[in-house]
């Protein structure tokens, strides 16, 4: 029989319509062949209405497969989405909105679709038992990565990734709301239009296109208008509502923490554009909300299970309800000859709903013994076979069910030629968001499902999601708790909306599986777990639902066993002679359902991963540099390659010699600058810092170590003393917002009582340093009688602050170089032009400027410490600094710090190396060993932290942490890095490795 | 999950850092088992299942160390104020509110 609208084109179209608009042909590509659907159809419906049935492989016997829901449940008809970079993998053919132009491929297949190789798996299915990773591939041990693993990767597993950036982008919202209502189906419409009318600000959100839930699948009555109608009707009213704001193609898929008073968060996930071919310019491919409601309705509905008998995964086997939505909303029979194999009434709704549409109902086989009266009368103008206490024994057909055999009560088996057959176990209400913050679900006899526990504080439950499976139950379940939420919070109370529909029968007797079936039946058909796998985890003791789940992977794929888990455990239950309850279930996490990557990164991506800060001097440095690192935050020149120069080693080496024999400059804004002041600022840094600062003079700059309480060192820096009750520190650049944090944490948490305030000012000073012995001079020809600068007026390690060309500037007197340096301080908004005035003074001293390697290099050469020592695992005592710890008084760390480990004299602690052989080359990370010992742990000795090419000594340098390092200067050492390959003999030498007196420092 | 900073209002989780247990009391460096009390202090944490009390610094805010009494099992917020005690708020001479 053909149930065609009488086009030929569309032969699995019927004559109603439903929501699709037939006057808006789209066509779309599948494996490379051209179909058409409509405006308002998903790829499924297209795809059912245009005949394909086979959509995919399994995932583990490479069966073919079809489509088994109609929703985002759907655990078979996974498709690739998209072409290019934005391929899509898994994606669910039943929630992908057609659109003219779309591309999908089926998965999981080679070569095609209708002929799989991989199905040769489904012969070795003995072999692919529960738990045959663990028991087949053990041994030989190393077979696994290079010939288990590549095998099983390129015989399992679902769709490709398609290995390019997304080009896409994602974008996060916050919303707030009164009443947030998840799900606008009878229930969900209802809460939000009674707290809509109570003035309540209200957010609906809904996975589906159209909002209506069920209503859009059912042929139900409503105040005497169709389901779809009212739906319209009450969409029309809550866009009128000011405070109302509906979002649907939004999935709410977690609840997350308690927020003040029964605020609760929620991520929810907006597919912006995905109904599009591509997003329109500045629109975002999806959307994240996080959404703060103050009460919640959770009206989610409920999601059918489908009954495990043998070949129930044949292609053409489909939910009840699935097959309803088709032939209802989207005007597709999957079929021409249909059967219905069903526990409960509601199965019986798909036989009439079908038969009305013209499609040949084969038979009803229905598991009871005792159907309704009214049913069976009712059923009489079907012109159907009617079995009652039967079951379905096995579902036949290659590529799709052609024949299913019936078996009845008194063993009689009955083969029926169908070509779709529709099947109802019962509906799991969709509790998922009820558990997300630890709340348990509770069995129910009623509807032989779990329903919501103990729900979430400022949640309510309304319609299907908890149990309620009659429409009038749902309407008045939804319009109670939507009034009600918005009365708590302060809203109006208002009395709740009402309207008229028929009275119908739920209850549920429950039908998991049909034990006597033949062939493979399969509980989870996304990870292909069987009801035999089931039988194996009870027989060998994975007989808990959780270990039941990770034995057999059940409920633990993309769907997240939406259709199998409940099945699982029922058979499990059986098996062990215990109550469904009592067997439990596991409960789910967030997200609901698969979330990309790139939604939850939102714009935090590449570059955009984390703001780039940039100093005043940046525009100057471009000028010179195309090469910048990243420091924290910051940018800073690496270099700044003059023409000609080959390699950076060369421009680096020329920057360090024009320093050491000249002058140089260098930006060093990005080092932390925190300004403290208070009249007990000396006793505050006294206890962040080992050593006293409380006895620096006014116009002085003294170095600090900090430490944490633990008494590892956390960072050093300067601390000048501008005034008696002010001093300015330093840090450095990647700790700034630490040590922030750590002073504001001593100063509120620790000593309240103190009178110190504190506040970084890093972002409002530029400051530079001027190194070299022309510094002075180019110093006085900068500033003029500014400031007199001379060795006795300023002399090392002074500070000043001074008004200059009327800008109010500091210097500092200080040195990472080693030579006769300066740091000049202004406030950034002069930044740029000072340091272009600075490089202008240097003109006649031939100043250069000089980046990061430079500047690391000259460290090194004077064996100060940075980044790479202070590592979070040294103490003051392994820098070599033990000596700054004052004895006078307490600070923050002292106390650990004295711990028997930390104070281990054999500790590794800091020495220099320089190779033996003066062209070797060092690596940073490189082992220390003795001489002639194995590389080996028990052997290692310390490690490299810095290394250096010294322009000066003419070799590589390097600063390391050795055990017992200071006493063994002169000892030769192997430096021995595996990984970078480097392997040298090194000699022990003083860290210090350039003018070790520190003469320079001081002309 | 949202905290409400007594100085600037409900502000979300992601404007705040997290140090852990506010019942960290450094001890007196002076007494002869300071390195006990120490090690006490520093490394031996009570992880309970429940309300606790907890420092958190509104690092994109204000900069407040706020002590923080938040439910481990559900995140809500039962309680917050200033770690440092008695200032309350904007506007309250400081010397008034310290006492």
């Amino acid at each position: 029989m053909s149930v065609s609208d009488g086009n030929p084109a569309r032969p699995h179209r019927i004559a109603r319509p439903g929501l699709i608009d037939r006057t808006q042909a789209l066509t779309f590509l599948f494996d490379g062949r051209r179909y058409t659907g409509f405006s308002g159809d998903t790829l499924a419906s297209a795809l059912l209405g245009a005949g394909v049935k086979l959509v995919g492989r399994s995932f583990k016997y490479h069966r073919p497969r079809g489509i088994l829901c109609a929703g985002s449940e759907e655990p078979n008809a996974l498709v690739e989405l998209r072409t290019g970079a934005r391929r899509e993998a898994n994606t669910r053919a039943t929630v992908v909105e057609l659109f003219d132009g779309l591309e999908a491929r089926s998965q999981n297949r080679w070569p095609s679709l209708a002929f799989d190789a991989g199905s040769i798996n489904s012969l070795l299915s003995p072999i692919f038992v529960a738990g045959f990773y663990y028991k087949t591939f053990m041994w030989p041990a190393a077979f696994w990565e290079k010939v288990y693993e590549p095998m099983i990767r390129r015989a399992a597993g679902l769709g490709r990734a398609s290995l390019q950036a997304d080009p896409d982008t994602y974008e996060k919202a916050h919303a707030f709301c009164d009443v947030l209502v998840i799900g606008a189906g009878p229930a969900g419409l209802a809460a939000a239009l009674a707290a809509g009318r109570s003035g309540a600000r209200v957010i609906l959100c809904d996975e589906d296109f159209v909002l209506g839930g069920r209503l859009n699948g059912e042929r139900h009555e409503i105040d005497g208008a169709s389901g779809s109608d009212w739906v319209r009707r009450i969409e029309t009213e809550l866009r009128s509502l000011p405070e109302v704001r509906i979002l649907p193609r939004t999935t709410v898929f977690g609840a997350y923490d308690d927020g003040l008073s029964g605020a609760r968060t929620f991520g929810a996930l907006e597919r912006v554009c995905d109904h599009l071919p591509l997003p329109p310019a500045h629109q975002p491919r999806q959307r994240m909300w996080k959404i703060i409601a103050r009460r919640t309705v959770l009206a989610a509905g409920a999601v059918e299970r489908p009954v495990v008998f043998g070949g129930n995964d044949r292609p053409g086997v489909m939910l009840a309800s699935a097959v309803r939505t088709f032939v209802n909303r989207f005007g597709v029979a999957a079929g021409g000859r249909a059967a219905v194999f069903t526990g409960s009434d509601d199965g019986w709704k798909t036989a009439f709903d079908l038969r009305d549409a013209g499609v040949a109902v084969e038979a009803i086989i229905d598991a009871r013994r005792d159907v309704p009266s009214a049913l069976l009368a009712a059923a009489k103008r079907l012109d159907t076979r009617i079995f009652v206490g039967s079951h379905v024994v096995g579902a036949h057909g290659a590529r799709g069910v052609d024949r299913i055999d019936v078996r009845e009560g008194g063993g009689r088996v009955t083969r029926l030629s169908v070509d779709s057959l529709a099947v109802s176990g019962g509906w799991n209400p969709s509790v998922a968001l009820s558990t997300h913050v630890g709340g348990r679900p509770r069995w129910s006899d009623v509807i032989s499902a779990f329903i919501p526990g103990d729900v979430p504080r400022g949640m309510s439950v309304a319609g299907a999601a908890c149990g309620s499976f009659a429409l009038a139950d749902a309407l008045r379940e939804g319009s109670a708790a939507g009034a009600e939420a918005a009365a708590a919070t302060g809203s109006n109370r208002i009395e709740p909306p009402r309207w008229r529909c028929a009275e119908e029968a739920t209850s549920v007797t429950a039908l998991w599986n049909v034990a006597e079936s033949k062939g493979k039946a399969f509980v989870d058909f996304q990870h292909d777990v069987t009801d035999e796998d089931i039988a194996l985890a009870a027989r060998e003791g994975f007989r808990s639902v959780e270990l039941l789940k990770r034995y057999t992977t059940l409920g633990m794929a993309t769907d997240q066993g939406k259709t199998s888990n409940l099945n699982g455990h029922a058979i499990m239950a059986a098996l062990t002679g215990r109550a469904i309850p009592e067997v439990g279930t596991t409960t789910s996490r967030p997200p609901y359902s698969p979330v990309a990557i790139g939604a939850f990164a939102g714009h935090h991506r590449g570059k955009d991963f984390k703001p780039t800060r940039l100093t005043a001097g940046h525009a100057w440095a471009l000028e010179r540099s195309d090469v910048f690192v990243e420091a924290g935050q910051w940018l800073r020149a690496q270099w700044f390659a003059a023409p000609g120069e080959a390699s950076w080693l060369e421009t680096v080496s020329r920057e360090v010699k024009a320093v050491r024999s000249s002058a140089g400059v260098c930006d060093v804004s990005t080092l932390g600058k925190i300004d403290v002041q208070g009249s007990d600022c000396g006793l505050f840094l006294d206890r962040i810092y080992i050593n006293s600062l409380s006895t620096v003079a006014v116009g002085r700059v003294r170095y600090g170590l900090m430490l944490r309480e633990d008494g590892l060192v956390m960072d050093d820096g300067t601390a000048a003393r501008l005034g008696e009750q002010h001093y300015v520190i330093s840090t450095t650049t990647a700790n700034a917002a630490k040590v922030m944090q750590h002073l504001e944490h001593a100063r509120q948490v620790l000593w309240p009582e103190l009178d110190v305030q504190i506040v970084s000012v890093t972002e409002q000073w530029s400051q530079y340093a001027i190194a070299g012995p022309n510094s002075r001079r180019l110093l006085q020809k900068l500033l003029g009688d500014a400031l007199d600068v001379s060795n006795a007026a300023f002399p090392y390690l002074a500070c000043a602050e001074f008004s200059w060309r009327g800008i109010g500037a500091r210097l500092f007197r200080i040195s990472f170089s080693g030579e006769l340096a300066y740091e000049l301080a202004v406030p950034a908004r002069y930044g740029d032009a000072v340091i272009r005035a600075v490089m202008s003074a240097g003109t006649e001293f031939a100043a250069v400027a000089y980046g990061t390697e430079a500047l690391g290099v000259m460290r090194i050469e004077k064996g100060h410490v940075a980044g790479n020592e202070l590592n979070g695992t040294t103490t003051a005592a392994d820098l070599g600094l033990g000596r700054m710890m004052s004895k006078k008084k307490d600070c923050i760390g002292r106390i650990l710090a004295g711990r028997p480990g930390l104070a281990d004299p054999d500790r590794p602690a800091l020495v220099g190396i320089k190779p033996v052989d003066r062209s070797a080359r060092l690596y940073s990370g490189a082992h220390l060993l003795s001489l002639g010992s194995d590389p080996i742990l028990a052997n290692d000795q310390g490690y490299v932290t810095s290394v250096a090419y010294s322009p000066m000594l003419e070799t590589w340098i390097g600063l390391a942490l050795l055990v017992r390092g200071p006493q063994r200067h002169g000892e030769r050492i192997r430096a021995h890095s595996p990984i970078r390959g480097g392997d040298a003999e090194v000699e022990v030498v003083s860290p210090i490795f350039f003018d070790p007196d520190g003469a320079r420092l001081h002309v | 999950m949202r905290i409400q900073c007594p100085y600037c209002g409900e502000r979300d989780l992601s404007e705040f850092a997290y140090l852990g247990d506010a019942s960290f009391t450094r001890p007196d460096p002076a007494t002869p088992d300071a390195s006990e009390q120490f090690f006490a202090q520093v490394y031996l944490r009570d992880n309970p299942a429940g309300p606790f009390e907890e420092l958190w610094y509104h690092a994109s805010g204000c900069r407040s160390w706020l002590r923080v009494r938040r439910n481990t099992r559900t995140h809500e917020i039962l309680a917050v104020e200033f770690a440092k005690g008695g200032f309350a708020g904007p506007g309250q001479p400081r010397a008034a509110a310290d006492s």
